[in-house]
């Protein structure tokens, strides 16, 4: 077993932070793990990544050969694009779905967001909107761990220990609603993983999950939902805009009658 | 008792130096080998050891040598560029030798992920004359933090123990040991070869030169310098470091080749003359300078064998290496990633903080400046080192900590006006004072501007020793005429009263100080 993870995002934005739950997720595990991480000069608002490798076998290299990673996760989506030569083929894409827009010629948003779903296997998490609903604006990286976890060997419930470690301090519901967050992350990313298996395209996963509500999502209905979502009447809820639904059984029978 | 850690390779050399039994920790912050310091650091009271940065790489290396005179071991940390500023302190100390055990550990950047250049120190270690270990992985950064206090007591010689970025930087488990005593305080009752005087300086150069076989023997007994045989000679592979890695990797951990890791050096020299026995063709992967290939290649080749590597261009010369850049000097496939969806991906460099007072002083050196045409303004070494970039483009140089002082100097000998140098405070007190007294002696028409944000901010916020009032009685004390020191706190709103302040100093043809105080906003949101 072997997960080779490229961590992307902007200097600042953290992502020291979800290397922190990643790693001692895989210690917990007992894995072996390596995380080359950058610090310096890019952390001030620069393109910044991290390699990290974990296995059940001993690691060579600190660093991802090209076109070894299993997955880019990341937490800007234009960061993205940088790394794609490191994705293996069938590798998958999670991101935050947020620009960072500190430079001038940030491209066109919505032709960013069309570029990460054109390829196969890709996710947009709205990590804003779960962590400002649950009222943590600062936890979007919580939500991006959750919905990493399900293309990793964890189980969302296995970081409340280290959560406990970085909040713990802060009182014990601090913990559960970071907890909560990285659940509500996880619903999303377990959810959008079964549409993908199942064969649905990254850009029309991305709108069903932009239409529901995170929380309502049983990652074991997403084969059900697969198989309806390209329905017409599927195509007229997914076109239509305003207030998320629940994306429970009654919208399944909704969509498939 | 033997513990698992999670360590940064900087953190498991700094914890290897700590269970060696040190007394002290020295170093000037510079990427990639500031968490080596804060490491000790961190623990230096408990731990009793002292441990506080000091004002240069120089200073660092000079107390942690007089430590060693005292009888007590002492690990230096620095940036590769550091030991050029520290290299007469490290030089003359492999003469000397040393008392308690001395380790340098210098961090190099290959790549330049956060420096000016890609220097290899191991030609520091040679030209010193001195062992020095290279690990490959953070275990044995922090097994080879060990033994280089053993070496260096036991051949009284400082070791240099060399880390990469892509080690330094990198996390992984390593299992601990148990802890060594501390010394005693012993300072030496015979100081002869602390006195570096020819007379004694010709008799410990002597000394060294013939500690050199002894210390060559140990590197071809190393076992850090495995030589593993293989089926397939059609060529050999010599690698350092963590070069090692990476052709581990490019061959799923077994290499069908024989293959030579170097890891303490002086060069084995005699491993490497049983690799040529083996093979017609030896590839030498290094990371870093083509240091061993040079050494080995010498300038008439090695008769019937081919030496392939960086200087053939079998290797790329520049830069770091990878796995992939690896599997490719060796001609082996590369696996292909994906293309990118996106037509052009625009460049996101590193850019000063939101509020950054750098930002506002530029703005207002830019509008002193503009009265008197295109001026290129020389600078130094910060955070402010991102002035070059739009929307300030505020700075015209930046060569190593403290030029901008004494490189703005010599253009003004030359008679170029205006001449403006920029500067933080914390790279003011590493060496931009030396070059401000030596110009205050002359009066040199130039204008000085500091920029006092109260920090060490480009490495992470540490400790500066040159702010606020102390910075003021520095520049005085330098000798300053006081009539042309002017503190600002620079402020956009401000910036028409200000730069008229600055402009009148640039008019005025005799040295002159701005100090823009006001202080970094990454040390406020830490509430320092
Ligand atoms: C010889 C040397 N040592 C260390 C460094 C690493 N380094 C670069 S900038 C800097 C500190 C700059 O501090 P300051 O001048 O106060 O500027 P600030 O970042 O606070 O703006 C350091 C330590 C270096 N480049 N060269
Ligand atoms: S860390 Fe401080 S000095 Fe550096 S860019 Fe940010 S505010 Fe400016």
């Amino acid at each position: 077993m072997k997960h080779d993870i490229i961590l992307a995002g902007v200097g600042g934005q953290g992502i020291l932070t979800i290397a922190y739950l990643l790693d001692y997720a895989a210690i917990a595990r007992g894995l072996r793990f390596k995380q080359a991480e950058v610090h310096g000069m890019a952390q001030r608002g620069g393109a910044v990544y991290s390699h990290m490798r974990i296995s059940d076998q001993p690691i060579h290299s600190d660093l991802i050969p090209e076109g070894h990673a299993d997955m880019i996760l990341s937490v800007e989506p234009l960061e993205v694009q940088r790394y794609l030569e490191y994705l293996r083929p069938g590798g998958a894409v999670v991101s935050n779905n947020e620009p960072v827009k500190n430079i001038s010629d940030y491209p066109d948003v919505g032709q960013v967001n069309q570029a990460l779903l054109a390829l196969p296997r890709a996710i947009l998490v709205d990590a804003a909107g779960i962590a400002q609903a649950a009222k943590l604006p600062k936890a979007q990286n919580m939500v991006m761990v959750g919905a990493a976890t399900p293309f990793l060997p964890f189980e969302w419930r296995e970081f409340e220990p280290i959560v406990n470690r970085l909040f713990g301090a802060k009182g014990e519901h601090v913990v559960q609603a970071n907890m909560a967050v990285l659940e509500a992350g996880w619903r999303v990313g377990a959810f959008a993983k079964g549409l993908l298996d199942a064969g649905v395209t990254s850009n029309l996963a991305s709108r069903f999950l932009a239409r529901v509500e995170p929380v309502s999502l049983e990652p074991v209905m997403a084969g059900q939902f697969a198989a309806v979502l390209t329905t017409a009447k599927a195509q007229a809820f997914l076109d239509a805009t305003g207030e998320r639904v629940a994306g429970d059984a009654d919208l399944l029978k909704a969509l498939s009658a | 008792m033997a513990e698992r850690e999670l360590l940064l390779g900087d953190e498991a050399v700094a914890l290897g130096a700590i269970h060696s039994g040190i007394s002290g920790a020295y170093g000037y912050p510079g990427t990639p080998s500031t968490e080596l310091f804060e490491y000790i650091e961190g623990v230096a009271q408990q731990e009793g050891i002292h441990a506080v940065w000091s004002a240069n790489e120089k200073v660092a290396y000079e107390e942690a040598l007089g430590m060693s005179f005292a009888g007590k071991r002492a690990i230096i940390s620095m940036k590769h560029v550091g030991l050029n500023v520290a290299a007469d302190a490290f030089v003359n100390s492999g003469v000397t030798g040393v008392n308690g055990g001395l380790v340098l550990c210098v961090a190099d950047d290959p790549g330049m992920h956060s420096s000016q250049n890609e220097q290899d120190s191991r030609f520091y270690a040679k030209f010193a004359l001195v062992p020095c270990l290279e690990p490959a992985d953070q275990q044995e950064a922090y097994d080879m933090s060990r033994e280089a206090f053993e070496l260096s007591e036991r051949t009284k010689l400082p070791v240099v123990l060399r880390l990469v970025t892509r080690l330094a930087h990198s996390r992984s488990g390593v299992d601990t040991g148990d802890r060594r005593p501390k010394n005693q305080l012993n300072p030496p009752a015979d100081t002869f070869n602390f006195t570096l005087l020819p007379t004694n300086a010709r008799v410990m150069y002597d000394r060294l030169t013939r500690k050199q076989p002894e210390l060559e023997a140990d590197s071809n007994n190393s076992r850090w310098n495995p030589l593993v045989d293989g089926a397939d000679r059609s060529r050999g592979i010599l690698v350092n470091g963590i070069a090692w890695n990476y052709l581990a990797e490019v061959f799923g951990g077994a290499v069908p080749h024989p293959v030579l890791r170097v890891g303490q050096y002086p060069a084995p020299f005699g491993k490497i003359r049983s690799m040529l026995e083996l093979v017609d063709e030896l590839v030498v992967i290094e990371e870093g300078y083509p240091f061993l290939e040079e050494m080995i290649r010498g300038v008439a080749g090695v008769a019937g064998k081919r030496i392939r590597g960086k200087l053939d261009g079998t290797v790329p010369r520049c830069g770091e290496m990878t796995p992939t850049i690896v599997a490719r000097s060796l001609g082996l496939a590369v696996a292909q990633g994906l293309a990118p969806t996106l037509e052009t991906i625009p460049n996101r460099p590193p850019t000063l903080c939101p509020g950054c007072a750098h930002g506002d002083a530029f703005l207002v050196i830019r509008q002193a400046l503009a009265a008197f045409g295109d001026v290129k303004m020389f600078s130094d070494i910060g955070c402010y080192t991102l002035g070059f970039y739009a929307p300030f483009n505020a700075i015209h140089s930046c060569v190593d900590m403290g030029a901008s002082i004494s490189m703005a100097a010599g253009a003004a000998h030359a008679g170029q006006h205006p001449c403006v140098a920029a500067i933080g405070d914390s790279t003011f007190g590493h060496s931009g004072m030396t070059g401000l007294m030596t110009a205050i002696r002359e009066n040199v028409p130039f204008t000085v501007v500091i920029l006092d944000n109260g920090t060490v901010a480009m490495t992470g916020t540490q400790k500066t020793m040159c702010t606020g009032d102390d910075l003021v009685k520095i520049v005085l004390g330098l000798g300053l005429d006081p009539e042309h020191l002017k503190i600002i706190e620079p402020h956009r709103a401000r910036a028409a009263e200000q730069a008229a302040i600055i402009s009148a100093e640039i008019d005025y043809r005799g040295t002159s100080v701005i100090i823009a105080r006001r202080p970094c906003v990454q040390l406020k949101r830490k509430g320092a």
